[in-house]
Protein backbone atom coordinates (compact mmCIF):
# COMPACT_ATOMS: atom_id res chain seq x y z
CA UNK A 1 0.00 0.00 0.00
CA UNK A 2 1.68 3.66 -0.93
CA UNK A 3 1.65 6.29 1.11
CA UNK A 4 -0.61 8.86 -1.22
CA UNK A 5 -3.27 5.84 -1.17
CA UNK A 6 -3.13 5.91 2.36
CA UNK A 7 -3.81 9.34 2.68
CA UNK A 8 -6.49 9.08 0.47
CA UNK A 9 -8.22 6.39 2.49
CA UNK A 10 -7.65 8.74 5.56
CA UNK A 11 -9.20 11.83 3.46
CA UNK A 12 -12.55 9.43 2.75
CA UNK A 13 -12.47 8.14 6.25
CA UNK A 14 -12.98 11.87 7.67
CA UNK A 15 -15.44 12.45 4.90
CA UNK A 16 -17.90 9.29 5.88
CA UNK A 17 -17.20 10.68 9.39
CA UNK A 18 -18.69 14.25 8.75
CA UNK A 19 -21.05 12.89 6.14
CA UNK A 20 -22.85 10.71 8.84
CA UNK A 21 -22.81 14.28 10.99
CA UNK A 22 -24.90 15.86 8.79
CA UNK A 23 -27.77 13.40 9.48
CA UNK A 24 -27.98 15.12 13.01
CA UNK A 25 -30.35 17.47 11.09
CA UNK A 26 -32.67 17.02 7.79
CA UNK A 27 -30.98 20.78 6.79
CA UNK A 28 -27.35 19.81 6.94
CA UNK A 29 -28.11 16.29 5.73
CA UNK A 30 -27.50 16.40 2.27
CA UNK A 31 -24.71 18.51 2.10
CA UNK A 32 -23.27 15.51 4.40
CA UNK A 33 -24.29 12.89 1.61
CA UNK A 34 -22.25 15.05 -0.67
CA UNK A 35 -19.27 14.97 1.47
CA UNK A 36 -19.63 10.81 2.02
CA UNK A 37 -20.39 10.35 -1.53
CA UNK A 38 -16.80 12.41 -2.67
CA UNK A 39 -14.63 10.33 0.04
CA UNK A 40 -16.48 6.97 -1.33
CA UNK A 41 -15.31 7.97 -4.97
CA UNK A 42 -11.35 9.07 -3.55
CA UNK A 43 -11.17 5.64 -1.81
CA UNK A 44 -12.30 3.54 -4.98
CA UNK A 45 -9.89 6.31 -7.51
CA UNK A 46 -7.03 5.71 -5.23
CA UNK A 47 -7.14 2.07 -5.20
CA UNK A 48 -7.67 1.73 -8.73
CA UNK A 49 -4.51 4.08 -9.73
CA UNK A 50 -2.73 2.29 -6.75
CA UNK A 51 -0.76 0.09 -9.46
CA UNK A 52 -2.58 -3.21 -7.56
CA UNK A 53 -4.91 -3.65 -10.61
CA UNK A 54 -3.53 -5.67 -13.49
CA UNK A 55 -6.55 -6.32 -15.63
CA UNK A 56 -9.51 -4.51 -15.57
CA UNK A 57 -12.25 -6.68 -17.76
CA UNK A 58 -13.88 -7.97 -14.45
CA UNK A 59 -13.90 -4.55 -12.60
CA UNK A 60 -15.33 -2.96 -15.73
CA UNK A 61 -17.78 -5.46 -16.09
CA UNK A 62 -18.92 -5.81 -12.39
CA UNK A 63 -19.27 -1.86 -11.91
CA UNK A 64 -21.58 -1.73 -14.37
CA UNK A 65 -23.85 -4.38 -13.94
CA UNK A 66 -23.69 -3.02 -10.24
CA UNK A 67 -24.68 0.41 -10.69
CA UNK A 68 -27.04 -0.33 -13.03
CA UNK A 69 -28.54 -2.35 -11.07
CA UNK A 70 -28.10 -0.31 -7.69
CA UNK A 71 -29.29 2.75 -9.94
CA UNK A 72 -32.76 0.78 -10.84
CA UNK A 73 -33.82 0.17 -7.11
CA UNK A 74 -32.69 3.13 -6.26
CA UNK A 75 -35.08 4.83 -8.65
CA UNK A 76 -38.38 2.64 -8.52
CA UNK A 77 -38.34 0.74 -4.90
CA UNK A 78 -41.42 2.56 -3.84
CA UNK A 79 -40.65 4.00 -0.04
CA UNK A 80 -43.04 1.64 1.58
CA UNK A 81 -41.01 -1.31 0.35
CA UNK A 82 -38.21 0.31 1.94
CA UNK A 83 -37.21 -2.36 4.91
CA UNK A 84 -36.95 -4.86 2.00
CA UNK A 85 -34.42 -2.83 -0.09
CA UNK A 86 -32.54 -2.28 2.98
CA UNK A 87 -32.63 -5.84 4.16
CA UNK A 88 -31.24 -6.86 0.37
CA UNK A 89 -28.43 -4.52 0.80
CA UNK A 90 -27.06 -5.63 3.68
CA UNK A 91 -27.03 -9.26 2.48
CA UNK A 92 -25.52 -7.79 -0.91
CA UNK A 93 -22.62 -5.78 1.52
CA UNK A 94 -21.97 -8.97 3.48
CA UNK A 95 -21.41 -11.46 0.46
CA UNK A 96 -18.81 -8.65 -1.06
CA UNK A 97 -17.20 -9.03 2.89
CA UNK A 98 -17.71 -12.97 2.73
CA UNK A 99 -15.91 -13.08 -1.09
CA UNK A 100 -13.33 -11.06 -0.26
CA UNK A 101 -12.54 -13.58 2.81
CA UNK A 102 -12.83 -16.66 0.99
CA UNK A 103 -9.99 -14.90 -1.53
CA UNK A 104 -7.85 -13.75 1.03
CA UNK A 105 -8.21 -17.33 2.87
CA UNK A 106 -7.38 -18.88 -0.73
CA UNK A 107 -4.67 -16.43 -1.50
CA UNK A 108 -2.76 -16.10 1.42
CA UNK A 109 -2.84 -19.87 2.04
CA UNK A 110 -1.44 -21.04 -1.44
CA UNK A 111 1.53 -18.73 0.18
CA UNK A 112 1.48 -20.35 3.59
CA UNK A 113 0.77 -16.51 4.57
CA UNK A 114 -2.00 -17.63 7.10
CA UNK A 115 -1.12 -15.97 10.80
CA UNK A 116 -3.05 -16.66 13.94
CA UNK A 117 -4.06 -12.88 13.53
CA UNK A 118 -5.32 -13.32 9.74
CA UNK A 119 -7.14 -16.06 10.78
CA UNK A 120 -9.23 -14.94 13.10
CA UNK A 121 -9.80 -11.83 10.95
CA UNK A 122 -11.23 -13.92 8.01
CA UNK A 123 -12.70 -16.30 10.24
CA UNK A 124 -14.85 -13.66 11.92
CA UNK A 125 -15.59 -11.98 8.58
CA UNK A 126 -16.32 -15.24 7.09
CA UNK A 127 -18.80 -16.48 9.66
CA UNK A 128 -20.51 -13.07 10.78
CA UNK A 129 -20.82 -12.26 6.74
CA UNK A 130 -22.21 -15.59 6.17
CA UNK A 131 -25.13 -15.71 8.22
CA UNK A 132 -25.98 -11.65 7.57
CA UNK A 133 -26.03 -12.70 3.96
CA UNK A 134 -29.06 -16.12 4.36
CA UNK A 135 -30.47 -13.87 7.60
CA UNK A 136 -31.27 -10.86 5.59
CA UNK A 137 -32.38 -12.47 2.60
CA UNK A 138 -34.84 -14.23 5.10
CA UNK A 139 -35.77 -10.84 6.46
CA UNK A 140 -36.05 -9.69 2.61
CA UNK A 141 -38.30 -12.34 1.93
CA UNK A 142 -40.48 -11.96 5.11
CA UNK A 143 -40.71 -7.95 4.70
CA UNK A 144 -41.76 -8.66 1.07
CA UNK A 145 -44.10 -11.74 2.28
CA UNK A 146 -42.45 -13.85 -0.13
CA UNK A 147 -41.66 -16.32 2.98
CA UNK A 148 -44.71 -16.69 5.64
CA UNK A 149 -44.23 -13.60 7.37
CA UNK A 150 -45.43 -15.16 11.12
CA UNK A 151 -42.73 -16.71 13.22
CA UNK A 152 -41.92 -20.24 12.03
CA UNK A 153 -41.30 -22.21 15.05
CA UNK A 154 -40.87 -25.96 16.46
CA UNK A 155 -39.38 -27.81 19.05
CA UNK A 156 -36.13 -27.71 19.92
CA UNK A 157 -35.69 -24.54 17.80
CA UNK A 158 -33.50 -22.96 20.05
CA UNK A 159 -31.49 -26.45 21.16
CA UNK A 160 -30.93 -26.69 16.96
CA UNK A 161 -29.92 -22.88 16.60
CA UNK A 162 -27.18 -22.96 19.14
CA UNK A 163 -25.63 -26.42 18.56
CA UNK A 164 -25.00 -24.94 15.09
CA UNK A 165 -23.93 -21.98 16.75
CA UNK A 166 -21.26 -23.26 18.94
CA UNK A 167 -20.26 -25.91 15.82
CA UNK A 168 -19.42 -23.30 13.78
CA UNK A 169 -18.02 -21.49 16.56
CA UNK A 170 -15.78 -24.31 17.55
CA UNK A 171 -14.41 -24.24 13.72
CA UNK A 172 -13.65 -21.05 13.78
CA UNK A 173 -11.22 -21.36 17.26
CA UNK A 174 -10.12 -24.82 15.41
CA UNK A 175 -9.12 -22.87 12.31
CA UNK A 176 -7.38 -20.00 14.36
CA UNK A 177 -4.53 -22.60 15.49
CA UNK A 178 -4.61 -25.23 12.40
CA UNK A 179 -5.53 -22.71 9.58
CA UNK A 180 -4.62 -24.80 6.83
CA UNK A 181 -7.96 -27.11 6.56
CA UNK A 182 -10.08 -25.43 3.65
CA UNK A 183 -12.64 -28.55 4.53
CA UNK A 184 -13.15 -26.94 7.96
CA UNK A 185 -13.26 -23.42 6.29
CA UNK A 186 -15.70 -24.29 3.52
CA UNK A 187 -18.24 -26.12 6.21
CA UNK A 188 -17.84 -23.28 8.78
CA UNK A 189 -19.07 -21.20 6.30
CA UNK A 190 -21.65 -23.85 5.63
CA UNK A 191 -23.15 -23.42 8.77
CA UNK A 192 -22.99 -20.05 8.89
CA UNK A 193 -25.14 -19.85 5.99
CA UNK A 194 -27.84 -22.08 7.84
CA UNK A 195 -27.83 -20.33 10.87
CA UNK A 196 -28.55 -17.08 9.32
CA UNK A 197 -31.40 -18.86 7.96
CA UNK A 198 -32.56 -20.45 11.37
CA UNK A 199 -31.69 -17.23 13.30
CA UNK A 200 -34.54 -15.59 11.51
CA UNK A 201 -37.48 -18.11 10.80
CA UNK A 202 -38.72 -17.81 14.24
CA UNK A 203 -39.15 -13.93 14.19
CA UNK A 204 -42.29 -12.32 13.23
CA UNK A 205 -42.80 -9.52 11.09
CA UNK A 206 -43.65 -6.83 13.60
CA UNK A 207 -40.11 -7.44 14.98
CA UNK A 208 -38.05 -6.87 11.72
CA UNK A 209 -37.18 -3.46 12.88
CA UNK A 210 -35.14 -4.94 15.57
CA UNK A 211 -33.67 -7.60 13.04
CA UNK A 212 -32.74 -5.42 9.92
CA UNK A 213 -31.25 -3.36 12.59
CA UNK A 214 -29.19 -6.05 14.23
CA UNK A 215 -28.28 -7.32 10.52
CA UNK A 216 -27.07 -4.02 9.61
CA UNK A 217 -23.97 -4.10 12.50
CA UNK A 218 -23.30 -7.78 11.46
CA UNK A 219 -22.74 -6.67 8.17
CA UNK A 220 -20.61 -3.49 9.24
CA UNK A 221 -18.63 -6.29 11.87
CA UNK A 222 -18.03 -7.85 8.59
CA UNK A 223 -16.72 -5.26 6.89
CA UNK A 224 -14.33 -4.13 9.97
CA UNK A 225 -12.89 -7.70 10.04
CA UNK A 226 -12.75 -7.20 6.36
CA UNK A 227 -10.52 -4.21 6.83
CA UNK A 228 -8.24 -6.64 9.39
CA UNK A 229 -8.16 -9.65 7.05
CA UNK A 230 -6.39 -7.24 3.72
CA UNK A 231 -5.15 -4.71 6.30
CA UNK A 232 -7.13 -1.62 5.08
CA UNK A 233 -7.79 0.82 7.45
CA UNK A 234 -10.68 2.84 5.65
CA UNK A 235 -12.99 -0.95 5.90
CA UNK A 236 -12.05 -0.62 9.74
CA UNK A 237 -13.28 2.68 10.20
CA UNK A 238 -15.94 2.46 7.71
CA UNK A 239 -17.17 -0.79 9.07
CA UNK A 240 -17.28 0.62 13.06
CA UNK A 241 -19.32 3.19 11.73
CA UNK A 242 -21.38 0.49 9.97
CA UNK A 243 -21.50 -1.56 12.97
CA UNK A 244 -22.18 1.23 15.92
CA UNK A 245 -25.11 2.42 13.86
CA UNK A 246 -26.78 -0.99 13.26
CA UNK A 247 -26.30 -1.34 17.04
CA UNK A 248 -27.49 1.55 18.54
CA UNK A 249 -30.45 1.03 16.08
CA UNK A 250 -30.95 -1.95 17.56
CA UNK A 251 -30.89 -0.72 20.94
CA UNK A 252 -33.71 2.10 20.18
CA UNK A 253 -35.94 -0.80 18.72
CA UNK A 254 -35.70 -2.96 21.07
CA UNK A 255 -36.27 -0.76 23.50
CA UNK A 256 -38.81 1.02 22.01
CA UNK A 257 -41.09 -2.70 21.92
CA UNK A 258 -39.66 -3.17 25.91
CA UNK A 259 -37.88 -6.13 24.65
CA UNK A 260 -34.43 -7.45 25.15
CA UNK A 261 -32.05 -8.56 22.39
CA UNK A 262 -32.18 -12.02 23.37
CA UNK A 263 -36.04 -12.17 24.05
CA UNK A 264 -36.44 -10.92 20.19
CA UNK A 265 -34.14 -13.54 18.60
CA UNK A 266 -35.18 -16.51 20.92
CA UNK A 267 -38.36 -15.66 22.36
CA UNK A 268 -40.31 -15.76 18.99
CA UNK A 269 -42.86 -13.93 20.56
CA UNK A 270 -46.28 -13.43 17.62
CA UNK A 271 -46.65 -17.00 17.40
CA UNK A 272 -48.94 -17.15 20.07
CA UNK A 273 -51.48 -14.92 18.38
CA UNK A 274 -54.65 -14.64 20.82
CA UNK A 275 -58.12 -14.87 18.51
CA UNK A 276 -59.18 -11.60 18.82
CA UNK A 277 -62.82 -10.07 19.26
CA UNK A 278 -63.70 -12.63 21.92
CA UNK A 279 -63.25 -10.00 24.72
CA UNK A 280 -64.44 -7.02 22.18
CA UNK A 281 -68.01 -6.72 21.96
CA UNK A 282 -68.72 -7.22 25.80
CA UNK A 283 -67.58 -4.10 26.60
CA UNK A 284 -69.41 -0.62 25.38
CA UNK A 285 -67.54 1.23 23.18
CA UNK A 286 -68.35 4.98 21.64
CA UNK A 287 -68.86 4.88 17.75
CA UNK A 288 -68.24 8.01 15.76
CA UNK A 289 -69.55 9.17 12.38
CA UNK A 290 -67.51 11.16 9.70
CA UNK A 291 -69.68 14.54 10.49
CA UNK A 292 -69.49 14.16 14.09
CA UNK A 293 -65.84 13.80 13.53
CA UNK A 294 -65.57 17.10 11.27
CA UNK A 295 -68.10 18.68 14.35
CA UNK A 296 -65.27 17.46 16.87
CA UNK A 297 -62.14 18.37 14.85
CA UNK A 298 -63.36 22.04 14.05
CA UNK A 299 -63.62 22.68 17.68
CA UNK A 300 -60.09 21.96 18.76
CA UNK A 301 -57.22 24.00 18.45
CA UNK A 302 -54.41 21.46 18.83
CA UNK A 303 -54.45 17.95 16.75
CA UNK A 304 -52.23 15.20 16.92
CA UNK A 305 -51.81 12.12 14.77
CA UNK A 306 -50.64 8.93 15.48
CA UNK A 307 -50.07 7.21 12.51
CA UNK A 308 -49.05 3.12 12.48
CA UNK A 309 -48.18 0.93 9.90
CA UNK A 310 -51.89 0.20 9.31
CA UNK A 311 -51.97 3.77 7.75
CA UNK A 312 -48.90 3.05 5.41
CA UNK A 313 -50.73 -0.26 4.54
CA UNK A 314 -53.69 1.47 3.35
CA UNK A 315 -51.50 3.71 1.56
CA UNK A 316 -53.21 6.72 3.15
CA UNK A 317 -50.40 8.61 3.76
CA UNK A 318 -51.20 11.65 1.24
CA UNK A 319 -54.59 11.34 2.16
CA UNK A 320 -53.87 12.27 5.75
CA UNK A 321 -51.44 14.90 4.17
CA UNK A 322 -54.39 16.78 2.45
CA UNK A 323 -56.59 16.08 6.20
CA UNK A 324 -53.81 18.13 7.54
CA UNK A 325 -53.87 20.35 5.18
CA UNK A 326 -57.72 21.13 5.87
CA UNK A 327 -57.11 21.10 9.50
CA UNK A 328 -54.31 24.19 8.58
CA UNK A 329 -56.94 26.38 7.03
CA UNK A 330 -58.92 26.13 9.76
CA UNK A 331 -56.12 27.23 11.85
CA UNK A 332 -55.64 24.35 14.07
CA UNK A 333 -52.10 22.86 14.79
CA UNK A 334 -51.35 19.58 13.59
CA UNK A 335 -48.72 17.92 14.37
CA UNK A 336 -48.03 14.14 13.84
CA UNK A 337 -46.64 11.96 16.92
CA UNK A 338 -44.25 9.23 16.06
CA UNK A 339 -43.20 5.91 17.44
CA UNK A 340 -40.22 4.53 17.32
CA UNK A 341 -41.25 1.18 15.99
CA UNK A 342 -44.21 2.40 14.10
CA UNK A 343 -42.94 1.53 11.00
CA UNK A 344 -41.44 -1.72 9.77
CA UNK A 345 -38.11 -0.22 10.30
CA UNK A 346 -36.36 2.86 12.04
CA UNK A 347 -37.38 5.67 10.96
CA UNK A 348 -39.82 3.89 8.09
CA UNK A 349 -43.24 6.47 9.57
CA UNK A 350 -41.36 9.44 9.23
CA UNK A 351 -40.52 8.43 5.37
CA UNK A 352 -43.37 7.67 4.28
CA UNK A 353 -45.04 11.09 5.65
CA UNK A 354 -42.37 13.24 3.92
CA UNK A 355 -42.86 11.52 1.13
CA UNK A 356 -46.47 12.73 1.09
CA UNK A 357 -44.90 15.82 1.62
CA UNK A 358 -45.52 16.66 5.73
CA UNK A 359 -42.85 19.25 6.78
CA UNK A 360 -40.36 17.33 8.82
CA UNK A 361 -41.00 20.06 12.27
CA UNK A 362 -44.15 18.81 12.61
CA UNK A 363 -43.08 15.08 12.82
CA UNK A 364 -42.79 15.04 16.76
CA UNK A 365 -40.61 12.05 18.61
CA UNK A 366 -43.00 10.38 21.48
CA UNK A 367 -40.33 11.67 24.10
CA UNK A 368 -41.07 15.29 23.04
CA UNK A 369 -45.01 14.73 22.21
CA UNK A 370 -45.71 13.20 25.88
CA UNK A 371 -44.96 15.59 28.17
CA UNK A 372 -47.52 17.82 26.40
CA UNK A 373 -50.23 15.46 25.47
CA UNK A 374 -52.43 16.92 28.05
CA UNK A 375 -53.06 19.80 25.97
CA UNK A 376 -54.12 17.88 22.99
CA UNK A 377 -57.74 18.40 22.15
CA UNK A 378 -57.87 15.78 19.98
CA UNK A 379 -55.43 12.67 19.43
CA UNK A 380 -56.54 11.07 15.69
CA UNK A 381 -55.06 7.20 15.81
CA UNK A 382 -54.66 5.86 12.10
CA UNK A 383 -54.13 2.37 12.13
CA UNK A 384 -51.97 2.12 15.37
CA UNK A 385 -53.08 -0.31 18.33
CA UNK A 386 -49.90 -1.68 20.61
CA UNK A 387 -47.59 2.05 20.54
CA UNK A 388 -50.84 3.60 22.26
CA UNK A 389 -52.23 0.89 24.29
CA UNK A 390 -52.38 2.62 28.10
CA UNK A 391 -52.46 -0.79 29.32
CA UNK A 392 -48.20 -0.73 29.03
CA UNK A 393 -48.49 1.90 31.77
CA UNK A 394 -51.17 0.46 34.30
CA UNK A 395 -51.49 -3.49 33.72
CA UNK A 396 -48.56 -5.24 35.30
CA UNK A 397 -50.07 -8.46 34.12
CA UNK A 398 -50.16 -7.10 30.31
CA UNK A 399 -47.35 -8.51 28.14
CA UNK A 400 -46.78 -5.16 26.74
CA UNK A 401 -45.96 -3.59 30.79
CA UNK A 402 -43.28 -1.11 30.84
CA UNK A 403 -43.47 -0.27 27.16
CA UNK A 404 -42.68 3.05 26.17
CA UNK A 405 -46.22 4.12 24.61
CA UNK A 406 -47.76 7.68 23.52
CA UNK A 407 -50.03 8.88 25.83
CA UNK A 408 -52.87 9.39 23.68
CA UNK A 409 -55.24 8.58 26.36
CA UNK A 410 -54.41 11.89 27.87
CA UNK A 411 -55.73 13.91 25.24
CA UNK A 412 -59.29 15.17 25.62
CA UNK A 413 -60.81 13.48 23.04
CA UNK A 414 -59.31 10.25 21.31
CA UNK A 415 -60.39 9.00 17.82
CA UNK A 416 -59.56 5.76 16.60
CA UNK A 417 -59.37 5.04 13.14
CA UNK A 418 -59.66 1.15 13.05
CA UNK A 419 -61.19 -1.66 10.22
CA UNK A 420 -62.32 -3.28 12.96
CA UNK A 421 -62.01 -4.50 16.99
CA UNK A 422 -59.59 -6.75 15.86
CA UNK A 423 -56.37 -6.87 18.63
CA UNK A 424 -52.56 -5.36 17.52
CA UNK A 425 -49.32 -7.51 16.18
CA UNK A 426 -49.02 -8.31 20.19
CA UNK A 427 -52.98 -10.05 20.51
CA UNK A 428 -53.11 -7.75 23.44
CA UNK A 429 -56.57 -6.08 24.32
CA UNK A 430 -56.57 -2.56 24.18
CA UNK A 431 -58.60 -1.01 27.36
CA UNK A 432 -58.36 2.30 25.39
CA UNK A 433 -61.30 1.79 23.40
CA UNK A 434 -62.92 1.39 25.88
CA UNK A 435 -62.09 4.84 27.57
CA UNK A 436 -64.47 7.21 28.21
CA UNK A 437 -62.90 9.65 26.10
CA UNK A 438 -62.32 7.61 23.17
CA UNK A 439 -64.42 7.76 19.79
CA UNK A 440 -64.25 4.78 17.38
CA UNK A 441 -64.56 5.70 13.69
CA UNK A 442 -64.59 2.19 12.09
CA UNK A 443 -63.71 1.37 8.09
CA UNK A 444 -60.69 1.45 6.01
CA UNK A 445 -58.39 4.26 6.97
CA UNK A 446 -58.06 5.64 3.24
CA UNK A 447 -61.35 5.65 2.40
CA UNK A 448 -62.66 7.16 6.10
CA UNK A 449 -59.82 9.86 5.50
CA UNK A 450 -61.04 10.66 2.19
CA UNK A 451 -64.45 10.96 3.43
CA UNK A 452 -63.43 12.99 6.19
CA UNK A 453 -62.14 15.31 3.54
CA UNK A 454 -64.64 15.62 1.50
CA UNK A 455 -66.86 16.42 4.15
CA UNK A 456 -64.22 19.52 5.06
CA UNK A 457 -64.35 20.27 1.58
CA UNK A 458 -68.18 20.88 1.64
CA UNK B 1 1.87 -4.02 13.77
CA UNK B 2 -1.49 -5.15 14.10
CA UNK B 3 -2.17 -3.52 17.58
CA UNK B 4 -2.35 -0.31 15.37
CA UNK B 5 -5.79 -1.53 13.51
CA UNK B 6 -7.22 -2.34 16.84
CA UNK B 7 -6.63 1.16 17.72
CA UNK B 8 -8.28 2.07 14.89
CA UNK B 9 -11.24 -0.07 15.53
CA UNK B 10 -11.75 0.79 19.06
CA UNK B 11 -11.28 4.90 18.54
CA UNK B 12 -13.34 4.43 15.27
CA UNK B 13 -16.26 2.71 16.75
CA UNK B 14 -16.42 5.72 19.89
CA UNK B 15 -16.45 8.03 17.05
CA UNK B 16 -19.33 6.27 15.25
CA UNK B 17 -21.25 6.09 18.30
CA UNK B 18 -20.74 9.56 19.68
CA UNK B 19 -22.06 10.91 16.20
CA UNK B 20 -24.81 8.03 15.42
CA UNK B 21 -26.49 8.83 18.86
CA UNK B 22 -26.84 12.15 17.95
CA UNK B 23 -28.62 11.33 14.41
CA UNK B 24 -32.26 12.44 14.91
CA UNK B 25 -34.54 9.93 14.82
CA UNK B 26 -36.96 11.21 11.97
CA UNK B 27 -33.37 10.15 9.94
CA UNK B 28 -33.26 6.89 10.95
CA UNK B 29 -34.03 5.24 7.72
CA UNK B 30 -31.81 7.47 5.44
CA UNK B 31 -28.99 7.14 8.56
CA UNK B 32 -29.07 2.69 7.73
CA UNK B 33 -29.13 3.32 3.64
CA UNK B 34 -26.61 5.71 4.04
CA UNK B 35 -24.46 3.32 6.58
CA UNK B 36 -25.09 0.81 3.44
CA UNK B 37 -23.28 2.85 1.31
CA UNK B 38 -20.84 3.73 2.88
CA UNK B 39 -19.88 0.37 4.09
CA UNK B 40 -19.91 -0.58 0.15
CA UNK B 41 -16.11 0.28 0.49
CA UNK B 42 -15.46 -3.19 0.63
CA UNK B 43 -15.96 -2.24 -3.04
CA UNK B 44 -11.68 -1.03 -2.91
CA UNK B 45 -10.95 -4.73 -1.51
CA UNK B 46 -13.27 -6.57 -3.87
CA UNK B 47 -11.77 -4.02 -6.51
CA UNK B 48 -7.82 -5.56 -5.72
CA UNK B 49 -9.15 -9.02 -6.15
CA UNK B 50 -10.93 -8.70 -9.09
CA UNK B 51 -7.92 -6.84 -10.99
CA UNK B 52 -5.59 -9.55 -10.12
CA UNK B 53 -3.92 -12.16 -12.29
CA UNK B 54 -5.59 -14.89 -10.81
CA UNK B 55 -8.68 -16.89 -11.85
CA UNK B 56 -10.42 -17.33 -8.91
CA UNK B 57 -9.57 -14.15 -7.21
CA UNK B 58 -10.96 -12.99 -10.44
CA UNK B 59 -13.89 -14.13 -10.44
CA UNK B 60 -14.89 -13.93 -6.51
CA UNK B 61 -13.79 -10.52 -7.05
CA UNK B 62 -15.82 -9.98 -9.84
CA UNK B 63 -19.20 -11.08 -7.34
CA UNK B 64 -17.98 -8.66 -4.98
CA UNK B 65 -17.12 -5.98 -6.99
CA UNK B 66 -21.00 -6.27 -8.44
CA UNK B 67 -22.98 -6.85 -4.76
CA UNK B 68 -20.74 -3.68 -3.22
CA UNK B 69 -21.46 -1.11 -6.15
CA UNK B 70 -24.70 -1.70 -6.11
CA UNK B 71 -24.65 -1.08 -2.06
CA UNK B 72 -22.44 2.40 -2.93
CA UNK B 73 -24.38 3.64 -6.30
CA UNK B 74 -27.72 2.46 -4.96
CA UNK B 75 -27.30 3.48 -1.44
CA UNK B 76 -26.14 6.73 -1.99
CA UNK B 77 -28.72 7.41 -4.76
CA UNK B 78 -31.85 6.09 -2.60
CA UNK B 79 -30.25 8.20 0.96
CA UNK B 80 -30.64 11.30 -1.50
CA UNK B 81 -33.94 10.31 -2.77
CA UNK B 82 -34.89 10.48 0.73
CA UNK B 83 -33.30 13.12 1.75
CA UNK B 84 -34.86 15.48 -0.78
CA UNK B 85 -38.15 14.54 0.26
CA UNK B 86 -37.49 16.27 3.86
CA UNK B 87 -38.72 19.61 3.32
CA UNK B 88 -39.96 22.37 5.57
CA UNK B 89 -43.32 24.13 4.90
CA UNK B 90 -42.86 28.04 4.48
CA UNK B 91 -45.24 29.81 6.28
CA UNK B 92 -47.17 32.06 4.32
Amino acid sequence: MNYLTEVVYLIASVLFILGLKGLSHPETARRGMHFAEIGMLMAIVGTLVSGHIVTWTWIITGVAIGSAIGAAMAIFMPMTAMPQRIALSHAFGALAAVLVGVNEYIEKGGHGELSNFLMSAIGFEVLFGALTVTGSLMAFGKLSELVKSAPITYKGQNFVNITLFFTAFGMFVYLIFFPYNPVIFYTMIGLSLLIGVFLVLPIGGADMPVVISLMNSYAGLAIAATGFAIDNKVLIIAGSLDGASGFILSIIMSQAMNRSFANVLFGAVGSSQVDAGNLAEERPITRVGIEDTKFILEQADRVVIVPGYGMAVAQAQHTVRELSDELDKHGIAVEFAIHPVAGRMPGHMNVLLAEANISYDQLLEMETINPTMDSVDVCIIIGANDVVNPAARTDKSSPIYGMPIIDVDKARTVIVMKRSMATGFAGIENPLFYAPNTKMLFGDAKKVLQELVAEFKK
Amino acid sequence: MQIELIYILILAGFVGFEVIRKVTPTLHTPLMSATNAISGISLVGSLVAAGSDNETAQILGFIAVTAATINVVGGFMITERMLKMFKKKEKK
